[in-house]
């Protein structure tokens, strides 16, 4: 049994607790896990019961980056060697936790920083975030008679977080669990702010059956709409290549919130397809 | 209910919440069509399914939402989703 027990309240099919029992098993039993507000939070703590195997503390939505930043202080000042971790969703960590975010990698503190991104506010009813693609329908992006979803693109936390010079940044995918563990291991070794990404597809808000959930965690990065890297110091240090690409069709077709796209803005599919193509450049994915 | 300072709690005391009483669908192994990798496991959100002395796997119905990832992902199709009959 993982660090991360059952009777969690998460929906059927999350990629969320696959993703969190991943990372435990990464980082082991000495580590102390700070979580925002959020899905994680509201499914794994409801009072008065907890489903966490390590010590784990709730902190407002904004500033989970600065709790575990007092936390590694704390335990540098008592000369204990833990592994102190963030584990937060896309809402807390891209837009409302982003200020704290940045002041824990720019004072450089030792902490491992892992968003689960499902791409939107999910425990409070599916709003957009700074983490919703390009033409997904969202409660506060819907799609309708003058509008085709979300009208920006995904915002990409992982170059900001490299920009601040900290020393690893990864993404990774809930299909690949082994990569997963592997990253965290990683990251626990060097010393310094470390900041992952996973992608955890959410049926409930991306409307899909929630036994595709690995499928659709793996066509993301088989599309190129979600790469799979590592940037080490500033330098792109490893990708995962994609042998044959495949059409974003395939990775949109299967999510209802991406269903409207396909009847009268097909134009906007060529826009998402076009991101995948740069994408694909810019990491060089293909091969 | 006695509030404990900083709303302390125990460590996972979820377990007390048998999930599975939300199930639809309920996930039958076949022994005789598994390959022992172990897949299903890795990726149980629930993480209930759990090893035998034999290398076999069994879901714990307690937990199980019967989401149906188990039976989309195992590579040997030894898992089926079959609508559960409740009283």
């Amino acid at each position: 049994m993982s660090l991360f027990a059952q009777g969690h309240t998460a929906c059927a099919g999350c990629g969320m607790p696959i993703a969190v029992k991943l990372v435990l098993e990464g980082s082991g039993e000495n580590s102390i896990v700070v979580s925002p507000t959020g899905c994680l939070e509201v499914t794994s703590t409801r009072y008065p019961q907890s489903a966490w195997g390590v010590p784990w503390i709730h902190s407002l939505f904004e500033n989970a980056a600065a709790v575990a930043s007092g936390i590694e202080t704390a335990l540098k000042v008592k000369g204990k060697k833990v592994n102190v971790l963030v584990i937060g969703g896309d809402g807390a960590t891209v837009d409302i936790g982003v200020r704290a975010l940045s002041g824990m990698f720019e004072r450089g503190h030792n902490v491992t920083y892992i968003c689960y991104d499902n791409e939107a506010y999910m425990n409070t009813g599916v709003q957009r975030s700074g983490s919703t693609p390009y033409g997904a329908s969202a409660t506060t992006s819907p799609a309708g008679k003058l509008s085709f979803g979300e009208d920006r693109p995904k915002k990409d936390i992982p170059a900001i977080a490299a920009a601040h010079g900290i020393p690893y940044v990864a993404t990774a995918s809930v299909g690949y669990p082994k990569d997963i563990v592997k990253k965290v291991k990683k990251a626990q070794e060097i010393v310094g702010p470390k900041y992952i990404q996973i992608l955890t597809p959410c049926p409930t808000g991306w409307r899909f059956d929630g036994s595709k959930t690995i499928k659709l965690a793996k066509l993301a990065v088989e599309t190129a709409l979600f790469p799979v890297y590592e940037i080490e110091n500033g330098e792109i240090t490893k990708v995962k290549k994609i042998k044959e690409r495949k059409p974003v069709e395939e990775y949109l077709k299967l999510q209802g919130r991406f269903k409207h796209l396909f009847k009268k803005n097909k134009d906007r599919i060529e826009v998402i397809q076009k991101m995948a193509d740069s994408n694909a450049e810019k990491f060089g994915l293909d091969g | 209910m006695k509030l404990l300072p900083g709303g302390i709690v125990k460590p996972k005391t979820t377990v007390v919440n048998k999930t599975g009483a939300w199930r639809t669908f309920i996930p039958v192994f076949d022994e005789d069509k598994c390959k022992k990798c172990g897949i299903c496991e890795t990726f149980c959100p629930e993480d209930c399914i759990s090893i035998d002395e034999n290398e076999f796997r069994h879901p714990d119905y307690d937990f199980c939402k019967g989401c149906g990832i188990c039976a989309e992902e195992c590579p040997a199709d030894a898992i089926e989703m079959k609508y559960e009959e409740k009283e």
